[in-house]
């Protein structure tokens, strides 16, 4: 069952993956890394983080993805010309991709000790996480949230209207 | 249900099977990261890259049965929000200044 499950989202995966890089509108991409992030959530269920594949859909697949179609549509972003990257990339990019898949994917397929998943390996319950992280590093947690109110306010501050636009400050100092 | 189907249903996976995807999710990351033309779209590859690391770390999480890997990835997804938020304003931000999308006309840094 663990198998039939891996596959079929693994492959999904994939699929949504590959899809992301063949489509040339931005909104087909962002729906393709929201089938990429759901089927990833359901991967970390079967590896037992069960609070992750729940935070996954929320935090994932919901809000930074909501975030991304809203500027997509708000910015009216058109298709893409397709290219096949610049030249630096052709030369040095891609062959630079391809060792390092290739070199990793050796080390992960000699690697020793590795063990096997399955369903009868039960799962991380969200109370031993949140004992760990409200305990040990309780003050990480801590710091976080104030990078996240940091973000907020820096993404308030860029996004400001007027904002590293001469016209928009024209504009208002004409207003006044 | 014959001994097949049975022997099916109770296949284990290795890890290595997780890692790989992880590797090649990452792969396809960078080659979009590469190849897209679009601010926006090369934002969401680095969003795959992110989320293909997160399943490595899940995946050591679940060989060591430990639970700080699973917390290290949840501080991954609260920086990715973030990055992300900040990341969509200097976007916006760009495309109030520049009037497009395309990263080869936001080339103002360019030598």
């Amino acid at each position: 069952m663990h198998l039939i499950l891996f596959i079929v989202f693994a492959g999904i995966c994939l699929a949504g993956a590959i899809n992301l890089l063949l489509q040339t509108h931005p909104i087909n991409s962002a729906l393709s890394l929201i089938v990429v992030m759901t089927s990833l959530a359901v991967l970390y269920l079967l590896l037992g983080a069960e609070f992750l594949a729940a935070a996954q859909v929320i935090v994932y697949g919901g809000a930074i993805m909501v975030l991304f179609t809203f500027v997509v549509m708000l910015l009216n972003a058109g298709r893409e010309e397709r290219t096949l990257g610049s030249r630096s990339a052709r030369v040095v990019g891609f062959p630079a991709v391809a060792v390092i898949l290739a070199v990793v994917a050796t080390v992960i397929l000699h690697a020793q000790g590795l063990g096997t998943a399955d369903l009868s390996a039960g799962i991380t319950s969200t109370e031993d996480l949140s004992s760990v992280l409200f305990t040990k590093l309780l003050l990480p947690f801590e710091v976080t949230s104030v990078l996240i109110l940091i973000a907020i306010l820096g993404a308030v501050a860029l996004a400001r209207h007027g904002h590293g636009d001469p016209e928009g400050k024209s504009e208002r100092t004409g207003e006044q | 249900m014959n001994p097949t189907t049975t022997q099916l249903l109770q296949q284990e996976v290795p890890l290595s099977w997780y890692l790989l995807l992880s590797a090649v999710l990452f792969a396809l990351g960078v080659v979009g990261f590469l190849i897209k033309r679009n601010l926006i779209t090369v934002f969401m590859s680095i969003e795959l890259m992110l989320n293909a690391v997160n399943l490595s770390f899940v995946t050591f999480a679940h060989q060591w049965h430990e639970v700080k890997g699973q917390i290290f990835v949840f501080f991954v997804m609260m920086v990715a929000a973030a990055e992300a938020a900040v990341g969509l304003a200097i976007i916006i931000a760009v495309f109030r200044a520049r009037a497009t999308l395309a990263v080869d006309r936001i080339d103002l840094m360019k030598l």
